[in-house]
Protein backbone atom coordinates (compact mmCIF):
# COMPACT_ATOMS: atom_id res chain seq x y z
CA UNK A 1 0.00 0.00 0.00
CA UNK A 2 1.40 3.35 -0.95
CA UNK A 3 1.54 6.20 1.50
CA UNK A 4 -1.21 8.00 -0.34
CA UNK A 5 -3.56 5.13 -0.18
CA UNK A 6 -2.89 4.71 3.48
CA UNK A 7 -3.90 8.24 4.40
CA UNK A 8 -7.12 7.75 2.50
CA UNK A 9 -7.90 4.68 4.55
CA UNK A 10 -11.28 5.01 6.17
CA UNK A 11 -11.35 5.68 9.90
CA UNK A 12 -12.33 2.57 11.77
CA UNK A 13 -13.25 3.18 15.36
CA UNK A 14 -12.50 0.69 18.10
CA UNK A 15 -15.32 0.13 20.54
CA UNK A 16 -14.95 -1.93 23.67
CA UNK A 17 -18.10 -3.48 25.06
CA UNK A 18 -17.99 -4.99 28.52
CA UNK A 19 -20.87 -7.46 28.54
CA UNK A 20 -22.06 -9.30 31.59
CA UNK A 21 -22.04 -13.03 31.16
CA UNK A 22 -25.62 -13.69 32.17
CA UNK A 23 -27.60 -11.20 30.16
CA UNK A 24 -25.85 -9.01 27.66
CA UNK A 25 -23.34 -11.59 26.47
CA UNK A 26 -26.21 -13.98 25.95
CA UNK A 27 -28.02 -11.12 24.21
CA UNK A 28 -25.08 -10.81 21.84
CA UNK A 29 -25.28 -14.55 21.21
CA UNK A 30 -28.94 -14.27 20.43
CA UNK A 31 -28.25 -11.39 18.08
CA UNK A 32 -25.75 -13.63 16.33
CA UNK A 33 -27.98 -16.67 16.07
CA UNK A 34 -30.86 -14.49 14.88
CA UNK A 35 -28.54 -13.22 12.14
CA UNK A 36 -28.80 -9.64 13.34
CA UNK A 37 -25.70 -7.65 12.63
CA UNK A 38 -23.58 -5.39 14.75
CA UNK A 39 -20.49 -3.51 13.64
CA UNK A 40 -17.19 -5.32 13.60
CA UNK A 41 -15.71 -2.30 15.40
CA UNK A 42 -17.28 -3.58 18.59
CA UNK A 43 -15.00 -5.83 20.59
CA UNK A 44 -16.78 -7.68 23.34
CA UNK A 45 -15.10 -8.42 26.65
CA UNK A 46 -17.08 -10.81 28.78
CA UNK A 47 -17.31 -10.00 32.48
CA UNK A 48 -19.10 -12.01 35.17
CA UNK A 49 -21.30 -9.06 36.09
CA UNK A 50 -21.52 -5.40 35.15
CA UNK A 51 -20.20 -4.55 38.60
CA UNK A 52 -16.96 -6.35 37.74
CA UNK A 53 -16.04 -3.36 35.60
CA UNK A 54 -13.49 -1.41 37.55
CA UNK A 55 -13.09 2.24 36.49
CA UNK A 56 -9.51 1.32 35.64
CA UNK A 57 -10.79 -1.08 32.97
CA UNK A 58 -12.57 1.78 31.26
CA UNK A 59 -9.47 3.96 31.35
CA UNK A 60 -7.23 1.11 30.22
CA UNK A 61 -9.52 0.51 27.26
CA UNK A 62 -9.14 4.15 26.24
CA UNK A 63 -5.40 3.94 26.82
CA UNK A 64 -5.06 0.97 24.50
CA UNK A 65 -6.85 2.81 21.73
CA UNK A 66 -10.59 2.45 22.31
CA UNK A 67 -12.67 5.30 20.93
CA UNK A 68 -15.75 4.37 22.90
CA UNK A 69 -16.55 2.15 25.87
CA UNK A 70 -19.93 0.64 26.54
CA UNK A 71 -20.92 -1.43 29.54
CA UNK A 72 -23.88 -3.73 29.14
CA UNK A 73 -25.52 -5.63 31.98
CA UNK A 74 -28.75 -7.21 33.10
CA UNK A 75 -31.72 -4.93 33.60
CA UNK A 76 -31.90 -3.39 37.10
CA UNK A 77 -33.55 -5.96 39.31
CA UNK A 78 -32.43 -8.87 37.09
CA UNK A 79 -28.75 -9.09 37.99
CA UNK A 80 -27.64 -12.68 38.45
CA UNK A 81 -26.00 -11.59 41.67
CA UNK A 82 -29.09 -9.62 42.76
CA UNK A 83 -27.60 -6.15 43.08
CA UNK A 84 -24.35 -5.92 41.13
CA UNK A 85 -25.77 -3.68 38.45
CA UNK A 86 -27.20 -1.27 41.00
CA UNK A 87 -23.71 -0.66 42.33
CA UNK A 88 -22.30 -0.50 38.82
CA UNK A 89 -24.91 2.09 37.94
CA UNK A 90 -23.78 4.44 40.70
CA UNK A 91 -20.11 3.91 39.95
CA UNK A 92 -20.41 4.46 36.23
CA UNK A 93 -22.63 7.49 36.64
CA UNK A 94 -19.97 9.10 38.79
CA UNK A 95 -17.09 7.98 36.60
CA UNK A 96 -18.68 9.23 33.39
CA UNK A 97 -19.56 12.50 35.01
CA UNK A 98 -15.92 12.84 36.08
CA UNK A 99 -14.64 12.11 32.59
CA UNK A 100 -17.01 14.75 31.26
CA UNK A 101 -15.68 17.15 33.90
CA UNK A 102 -12.14 16.53 32.68
CA UNK A 103 -13.22 17.49 29.20
CA UNK A 104 -13.45 14.04 27.64
CA UNK A 105 -16.40 13.77 25.26
CA UNK A 106 -19.35 12.42 27.20
CA UNK A 107 -20.65 10.53 24.14
CA UNK A 108 -17.73 8.10 24.34
CA UNK A 109 -19.11 6.29 27.34
CA UNK A 110 -22.39 4.50 27.74
CA UNK A 111 -24.24 1.98 29.91
CA UNK A 112 -27.09 -0.15 28.59
CA UNK A 113 -29.23 -2.84 30.18
CA UNK A 114 -29.68 -5.69 27.72
CA UNK A 115 -31.27 -8.99 28.66
CA UNK A 116 -30.56 -12.42 27.19
CA UNK A 117 -33.80 -12.15 25.23
CA UNK A 118 -32.97 -8.79 23.68
CA UNK A 119 -30.89 -9.70 20.67
CA UNK A 120 -32.52 -6.88 18.75
CA UNK A 121 -31.72 -4.35 21.43
CA UNK A 122 -28.14 -5.55 21.44
CA UNK A 123 -27.82 -5.08 17.74
CA UNK A 124 -29.51 -1.66 17.60
CA UNK A 125 -27.59 -0.36 20.61
CA UNK A 126 -24.26 -1.37 19.16
CA UNK A 127 -25.11 0.04 15.74
CA UNK A 128 -26.21 3.30 17.27
CA UNK A 129 -23.18 3.56 19.53
CA UNK A 130 -20.80 2.76 16.69
CA UNK A 131 -22.44 5.46 14.62
CA UNK A 132 -22.02 8.03 17.37
CA UNK A 133 -18.37 7.13 17.82
CA UNK A 134 -17.82 7.21 14.09
CA UNK A 135 -19.16 10.75 13.99
CA UNK A 136 -17.04 11.78 16.99
CA UNK A 137 -13.91 10.44 15.42
CA UNK A 138 -10.77 9.31 17.10
CA UNK A 139 -10.28 9.49 20.83
CA UNK A 140 -7.45 11.98 21.19
CA UNK A 141 -7.94 13.15 24.72
CA UNK A 142 -7.52 9.97 26.64
CA UNK A 143 -5.08 8.00 24.58
CA UNK A 144 -1.59 6.90 25.32
CA UNK A 145 0.85 7.71 22.54
CA UNK A 146 3.06 4.87 23.63
CA UNK A 147 0.30 2.43 22.82
CA UNK A 148 -0.14 3.66 19.26
CA UNK A 149 1.10 1.49 16.47
CA UNK B 1 -3.64 28.11 73.05
CA UNK B 2 -0.56 25.88 73.13
CA UNK B 3 -0.34 26.42 76.90
CA UNK B 4 -3.99 25.51 77.40
CA UNK B 5 -3.52 22.29 75.45
CA UNK B 6 -0.27 21.42 77.23
CA UNK B 7 -1.97 21.87 80.59
CA UNK B 8 -4.87 19.65 79.60
CA UNK B 9 -2.63 17.01 78.14
CA UNK B 10 -0.30 16.93 81.15
CA UNK B 11 -3.30 16.46 83.37
CA UNK B 12 -4.55 13.55 81.25
CA UNK B 13 -1.13 11.95 81.23
CA UNK B 14 -0.74 12.43 84.98
CA UNK B 15 -4.05 10.77 85.77
CA UNK B 16 -3.16 7.97 83.36
CA UNK B 17 -6.03 8.45 80.99
CA UNK B 18 -3.43 7.84 78.31
CA UNK B 19 0.33 7.41 78.08
CA UNK B 20 1.30 9.54 75.08
CA UNK B 21 0.05 12.33 72.84
CA UNK B 22 -0.24 12.67 69.10
CA UNK B 23 0.20 16.33 68.26
CA UNK B 24 2.27 18.75 66.22
CA UNK B 25 5.85 19.93 66.53
CA UNK B 26 7.87 22.45 64.57
CA UNK B 27 9.36 21.09 61.40
CA UNK B 28 12.44 22.28 59.59
CA UNK B 29 10.84 25.73 59.36
CA UNK B 30 8.39 27.15 61.86
CA UNK B 31 5.57 27.01 59.33
CA UNK B 32 5.88 23.39 58.33
CA UNK B 33 4.70 21.71 61.46
CA UNK B 34 4.77 17.96 61.46
CA UNK B 35 2.85 15.29 63.35
CA UNK B 36 4.67 13.82 66.31
CA UNK B 37 4.10 11.57 69.30
CA UNK B 38 5.10 12.97 72.69
CA UNK B 39 5.74 11.31 76.03
CA UNK B 40 4.96 13.27 79.19
CA UNK B 41 8.53 14.58 79.48
CA UNK B 42 8.65 15.76 75.85
CA UNK B 43 5.67 18.08 75.97
CA UNK B 44 7.87 21.17 75.64
CA UNK B 45 8.01 20.59 71.88
CA UNK B 46 4.26 20.42 71.43
CA UNK B 47 2.84 23.37 69.51
CA UNK B 48 -0.59 24.39 68.38
CA UNK B 49 -1.15 27.45 66.22
CA UNK B 50 -2.26 28.52 62.77
CA UNK B 51 0.31 26.26 61.16
CA UNK B 52 -0.88 23.08 62.86
CA UNK B 53 -2.49 22.08 59.61
CA UNK B 54 -1.69 18.37 59.32
CA UNK B 55 -4.72 16.19 59.83
CA UNK B 56 -3.58 13.74 62.49
CA UNK B 57 -6.29 11.14 62.08
CA UNK B 58 -4.40 9.07 59.54
CA UNK B 59 -1.50 8.56 61.94
CA UNK B 60 -3.88 6.89 64.36
CA UNK B 61 -4.14 3.87 62.10
CA UNK B 62 -0.67 2.86 63.27
CA UNK B 63 -0.67 4.56 66.62
CA UNK B 64 -3.92 2.98 67.82
CA UNK B 65 -2.58 -0.50 67.14
CA UNK B 66 0.22 -0.04 69.62
CA UNK B 67 -0.08 -0.85 73.28
CA UNK B 68 -1.56 1.71 75.66
CA UNK B 69 -3.77 4.65 74.93
CA UNK B 70 -2.89 7.69 72.89
CA UNK B 71 -4.34 11.17 73.16
CA UNK B 72 -5.17 12.54 69.73
CA UNK B 73 -5.48 16.28 69.22
CA UNK B 74 -8.06 16.79 66.53
CA UNK B 75 -9.33 19.97 64.94
CA UNK B 76 -13.01 20.01 64.02
CA UNK B 77 -12.37 19.02 60.38
CA UNK B 78 -9.96 16.25 61.42
CA UNK B 79 -12.75 14.56 63.36
CA UNK B 80 -14.60 13.80 60.12
CA UNK B 81 -11.61 11.83 58.89
CA UNK B 82 -11.35 10.11 62.26
CA UNK B 83 -14.98 9.00 62.02
CA UNK B 84 -14.51 7.83 58.47
CA UNK B 85 -11.55 5.69 59.55
CA UNK B 86 -13.61 4.28 62.42
CA UNK B 87 -16.33 3.37 59.90
CA UNK B 88 -13.73 1.59 57.83
CA UNK B 89 -12.40 -0.26 60.89
CA UNK B 90 -8.96 1.21 60.49
CA UNK B 91 -8.60 2.77 63.92
CA UNK B 92 -8.89 0.95 67.20
CA UNK B 93 -11.18 3.38 69.02
CA UNK B 94 -10.46 1.87 72.45
CA UNK B 95 -6.85 2.95 72.26
CA UNK B 96 -7.54 6.59 71.44
CA UNK B 97 -8.60 9.44 73.66
CA UNK B 98 -9.78 12.24 71.40
CA UNK B 99 -9.21 15.77 72.60
CA UNK B 100 -10.99 18.23 70.35
CA UNK B 101 -9.03 21.43 69.87
CA UNK B 102 -10.63 24.65 68.63
CA UNK B 103 -9.53 26.03 65.29
CA UNK B 104 -9.49 29.54 63.91
CA UNK B 105 -8.57 28.58 60.38
CA UNK B 106 -5.06 27.60 59.31
CA UNK B 107 -2.61 30.08 57.86
CA UNK B 108 -1.10 29.91 54.41
CA UNK B 109 2.57 30.85 54.33
CA UNK B 110 2.41 31.40 50.57
CA UNK B 111 -0.36 33.94 50.93
CA UNK B 112 1.75 35.75 53.52
CA UNK B 113 4.69 35.80 51.14
CA UNK B 114 2.47 37.01 48.33
CA UNK B 115 1.78 40.07 50.45
CA UNK B 116 5.36 40.97 49.73
CA UNK B 117 6.67 40.08 53.16
CA UNK B 118 10.17 38.71 52.88
CA UNK B 119 12.73 37.26 55.25
CA UNK B 120 10.15 35.93 57.68
CA UNK B 121 11.67 34.64 60.89
CA UNK B 122 8.67 34.02 63.08
CA UNK B 123 4.97 34.72 63.24
CA UNK B 124 2.97 35.35 66.37
CA UNK B 125 -0.80 35.34 66.44
CA UNK B 126 -2.34 38.03 68.55
CA UNK B 127 -6.12 38.04 68.35
CA UNK B 128 -7.00 38.87 64.77
CA UNK B 129 -3.50 40.17 63.97
CA UNK B 130 -0.36 38.43 62.91
CA UNK B 131 2.86 39.88 64.24
CA UNK B 132 5.51 38.92 61.72
CA UNK B 133 9.18 39.22 62.62
CA UNK B 134 11.32 39.57 59.53
CA UNK B 135 14.96 40.37 59.01
CA UNK B 136 13.74 43.78 57.89
CA UNK B 137 11.77 44.47 61.03
CA UNK B 138 8.30 43.77 62.38
CA UNK B 139 5.23 43.68 60.15
CA UNK B 140 1.58 43.09 60.94
CA UNK B 141 -1.20 41.53 58.88
CA UNK B 142 -4.86 40.83 59.54
CA UNK B 143 -5.17 37.10 60.10
CA UNK B 144 -8.22 36.81 57.91
CA UNK B 145 -6.34 37.82 54.76
CA UNK B 146 -3.98 34.87 54.75
CA UNK B 147 -6.22 31.95 55.66
CA UNK B 148 -5.57 28.66 53.91
CA UNK B 149 -8.01 28.14 51.02
CA UNK B 150 -9.56 25.01 52.43
CA UNK B 151 -10.44 26.85 55.64
CA UNK B 152 -12.41 29.43 53.70
CA UNK B 153 -14.92 26.64 53.12
CA UNK B 154 -14.79 25.44 56.74
CA UNK B 155 -17.23 22.69 57.66
CA UNK B 156 -17.85 24.28 61.04
CA UNK B 157 -16.40 24.46 64.50
CA UNK B 158 -18.20 21.40 65.84
CA UNK B 159 -16.18 18.27 66.63
CA UNK B 160 -17.94 15.22 65.20
CA UNK B 161 -16.34 13.03 67.82
CA UNK B 162 -14.41 13.84 70.98
CA UNK B 163 -13.92 12.48 74.46
CA UNK B 164 -13.29 16.00 75.58
CA UNK B 165 -13.21 19.39 73.90
CA UNK B 166 -10.95 22.29 74.85
CA UNK B 167 -12.77 25.61 74.69
CA UNK B 168 -10.78 28.64 73.70
CA UNK B 169 -13.34 31.31 74.41
CA UNK B 170 -12.43 32.93 71.11
CA UNK B 171 -15.13 33.37 68.47
CA UNK B 172 -15.41 30.36 66.18
CA UNK B 173 -14.13 30.51 62.64
CA UNK B 174 -16.84 30.47 60.00
CA UNK B 175 -16.99 29.51 56.32
CA UNK B 176 -16.62 32.46 54.00
CA UNK B 177 -16.88 30.82 50.60
CA UNK B 178 -19.05 28.35 48.72
CA UNK B 179 -16.99 25.21 48.25
CA UNK B 180 -18.62 24.30 44.95
CA UNK B 181 -18.09 27.67 43.32
CA UNK B 182 -15.12 26.62 41.20
CA UNK B 183 -16.64 23.23 40.36
CA UNK B 184 -19.73 24.97 38.99
CA UNK B 185 -17.57 27.36 37.06
CA UNK B 186 -15.74 24.48 35.43
CA UNK B 187 -18.99 22.67 34.69
CA UNK B 188 -20.15 25.72 32.80
CA UNK B 189 -17.12 25.79 30.54
CA UNK B 190 -17.06 23.95 27.23
CA UNK B 191 -15.57 20.53 27.25
CA UNK B 192 -12.48 21.73 25.37
CA UNK B 193 -11.93 24.50 27.91
CA UNK B 194 -12.24 22.02 30.73
CA UNK B 195 -9.81 19.71 29.00
CA UNK B 196 -7.32 22.53 28.60
CA UNK B 197 -7.75 23.55 32.23
CA UNK B 198 -7.08 20.05 33.53
CA UNK B 199 -4.20 19.36 31.19
CA UNK B 200 -2.63 22.57 32.42
CA UNK B 201 -3.01 21.51 36.01
CA UNK B 202 -2.36 17.80 35.86
CA UNK B 203 0.67 18.10 33.61
CA UNK B 204 2.42 19.84 36.52
CA UNK B 205 2.22 16.67 38.59
CA UNK B 206 5.63 15.24 39.45
CA UNK B 207 4.07 12.15 40.94
CA UNK B 208 5.64 12.65 44.32
CA UNK B 209 2.65 10.84 45.85
CA UNK B 210 2.37 13.43 48.62
CA UNK B 211 -1.36 13.81 47.98
CA UNK B 212 -1.93 10.11 48.36
CA UNK B 213 0.33 9.69 51.36
CA UNK B 214 -1.31 12.46 53.33
CA UNK B 215 -4.88 11.48 52.50
CA UNK B 216 -6.73 9.84 55.37
CA UNK B 217 -9.04 8.14 52.88
CA UNK B 218 -6.05 6.62 51.04
CA UNK B 219 -5.28 4.09 53.69
CA UNK B 220 -5.13 0.84 51.73
CA UNK B 221 -2.45 -1.58 52.83
CA UNK B 222 -1.43 -2.01 49.21
CA UNK B 223 -2.19 0.84 46.85
CA UNK B 224 -2.88 0.05 43.18
CA UNK B 225 -0.26 2.60 42.28
CA UNK B 226 2.36 0.71 44.25
CA UNK B 227 1.76 -2.61 42.62
CA UNK B 228 5.13 -3.43 41.04
CA UNK B 229 3.46 -5.75 38.54
CA UNK B 230 1.55 -2.86 37.03
CA UNK B 231 4.80 -0.94 36.50
CA UNK B 232 2.89 2.32 36.96
CA UNK B 233 5.62 3.84 39.09
CA UNK B 234 8.18 3.52 36.34
CA UNK B 235 5.78 4.95 33.81
CA UNK B 236 4.37 7.60 36.04
CA UNK B 237 5.16 10.67 34.01
CA UNK B 238 5.89 9.25 30.65
CA UNK B 239 2.58 10.23 29.10
CA UNK B 240 -0.44 12.49 29.61
CA UNK B 241 -2.52 9.41 30.03
CA UNK B 242 -0.71 8.35 33.17
CA UNK B 243 -1.31 11.71 34.80
CA UNK B 244 -4.99 11.63 33.96
CA UNK B 245 -5.31 8.07 35.07
CA UNK B 246 -3.59 8.56 38.40
CA UNK B 247 -5.80 11.45 39.32
CA UNK B 248 -9.08 10.06 38.03
CA UNK B 249 -8.52 6.77 39.79
CA UNK B 250 -7.27 8.31 43.00
CA UNK B 251 -10.26 10.61 43.15
CA UNK B 252 -12.57 7.72 42.32
CA UNK B 253 -11.11 5.53 45.04
CA UNK B 254 -11.89 8.14 47.66
CA UNK B 255 -15.28 9.07 46.21
CA UNK B 256 -17.93 8.83 48.87
CA UNK B 257 -15.23 8.55 51.53
CA UNK B 258 -13.39 11.82 51.02
CA UNK B 259 -14.32 14.16 53.84
CA UNK B 260 -13.07 17.19 51.91
CA UNK B 261 -10.38 17.78 54.50
CA UNK B 262 -8.30 19.56 51.87
CA UNK B 263 -5.01 17.94 52.83
CA UNK B 264 -4.26 16.78 49.27
CA UNK B 265 -4.33 20.28 47.80
CA UNK B 266 -2.50 21.70 50.80
CA UNK B 267 0.50 19.41 50.46
CA UNK B 268 0.82 19.35 46.69
CA UNK B 269 4.20 20.95 45.95
CA UNK B 270 2.93 21.87 42.48
CA UNK B 271 -0.17 23.66 43.69
CA UNK B 272 -2.55 21.42 41.75
CA UNK B 273 -6.15 22.04 42.90
CA UNK B 274 -6.88 18.40 43.65
CA UNK B 275 -9.86 19.30 45.80
CA UNK B 276 -11.69 20.26 42.61
CA UNK B 277 -11.70 16.61 41.60
CA UNK B 278 -12.95 15.41 44.96
CA UNK B 279 -15.53 18.13 45.18
CA UNK B 280 -16.89 17.19 41.79
CA UNK B 281 -17.62 13.72 43.15
CA UNK B 282 -19.09 15.21 46.31
CA UNK B 283 -21.29 17.55 44.31
CA UNK B 284 -22.50 14.75 42.05
CA UNK B 285 -23.19 12.47 44.99
CA UNK B 286 -25.15 15.25 46.65
CA UNK B 287 -27.28 15.89 43.58
CA UNK B 288 -27.79 12.29 42.47
CA UNK B 289 -28.09 10.45 45.76
CA UNK B 290 -28.86 13.06 48.38
CA UNK B 291 -26.55 15.19 50.45
CA UNK B 292 -23.84 13.26 52.17
CA UNK B 293 -20.92 14.35 54.29
CA UNK B 294 -18.40 11.58 54.82
CA UNK B 295 -17.45 11.19 58.45
CA UNK B 296 -20.33 13.19 59.89
CA UNK B 297 -22.26 10.15 61.04
CA UNK B 298 -20.64 6.78 61.63
CA UNK B 299 -23.99 5.01 61.32
CA UNK B 300 -24.53 6.30 57.77
CA UNK B 301 -23.89 4.11 54.75
CA UNK B 302 -21.45 5.36 52.16
CA UNK B 303 -23.07 6.43 48.88
CA UNK B 304 -21.07 3.94 46.83
CA UNK B 305 -21.76 0.99 49.12
CA UNK B 306 -25.46 1.54 48.83
CA UNK B 307 -28.06 1.96 46.09
CA UNK B 308 -31.67 2.78 45.41
CA UNK B 309 -33.76 0.91 42.92
CA UNK B 310 -34.71 4.15 41.22
CA UNK B 311 -31.26 5.76 41.07
CA UNK B 312 -30.52 7.93 38.06
CA UNK B 313 -29.17 6.19 34.98
CA UNK B 314 -25.62 6.98 33.81
CA UNK B 315 -27.16 8.64 30.76
CA UNK B 316 -27.94 11.58 33.07
CA UNK B 317 -24.45 12.82 32.26
CA UNK B 318 -25.50 13.31 28.66
CA UNK B 319 -29.05 14.43 29.37
CA UNK B 320 -27.86 17.15 31.70
CA UNK B 321 -26.56 18.73 28.57
CA UNK B 322 -24.09 21.52 29.06
CA UNK B 323 -21.30 22.32 26.73
S1 LIG C 1 1.04 15.96 45.57
FE1 LIG C 1 0.79 17.09 43.63
S2 LIG C 1 2.69 16.69 42.46
FE2 LIG C 1 2.59 15.17 44.13
S3 LIG C 1 1.60 13.38 43.19
FE3 LIG C 1 -0.03 14.59 44.15
S4 LIG C 1 -0.78 15.94 42.52
FE4 LIG C 1 1.21 15.13 41.84
S1 LIG D 1 -8.87 13.27 48.92
FE1 LIG D 1 -7.96 15.15 49.77
S2 LIG D 1 -9.70 16.22 50.73
FE2 LIG D 1 -10.35 14.09 50.40
S3 LIG D 1 -9.89 13.01 52.31
FE3 LIG D 1 -8.10 12.75 50.94
S4 LIG D 1 -6.71 14.43 51.50
FE4 LIG D 1 -8.72 14.95 52.35
S1 LIG E 1 -24.96 -10.50 36.32
FE1 LIG E 1 -25.60 -9.18 34.69
S2 LIG E 1 -25.36 -7.26 35.65
FE2 LIG E 1 -24.91 -8.57 37.33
Amino acid sequence: MSLNEETKKEYKPLIVAFCCNWCSYAGADLAGSSRLTYPTDVKIIRVPCSCRVNPLFVLRAFQRGADGVIIAGCHPGDCHYTSGNYFARRRMTLLFSMLDYLGIERERTRVEWISAAEGVKFSTTMNEFAKTIHELGENKKLRDLRCEE
Amino acid sequence: MTELIKAKVSELLANQTADRVLGWKKGEFFYDETPAVFQAEELDDLVYDGFSAPNLSKYLIKESKKEGKVIALLKPCDTYSFNQLIMEHRINRDNVYVVGVPCRGNLDINKIREKGIKGIQSIKEQGDELIIETIYGTKTLPREEVILDRCLCCKGSQHMVADEVIESGEPAWEAKADRFEMVTKLENMTSDERFAFWRGELSKCIRCNACRNVCPACSCLQCVFDDPASKVQAKSNADDFEENMFHIIRAFHVAGRCTDCGECSRVCPQGIPLHLLNRKFIKDIDTFYGEYQAGADIEAKGPLTEFNKDDVEPSIVKERGGK
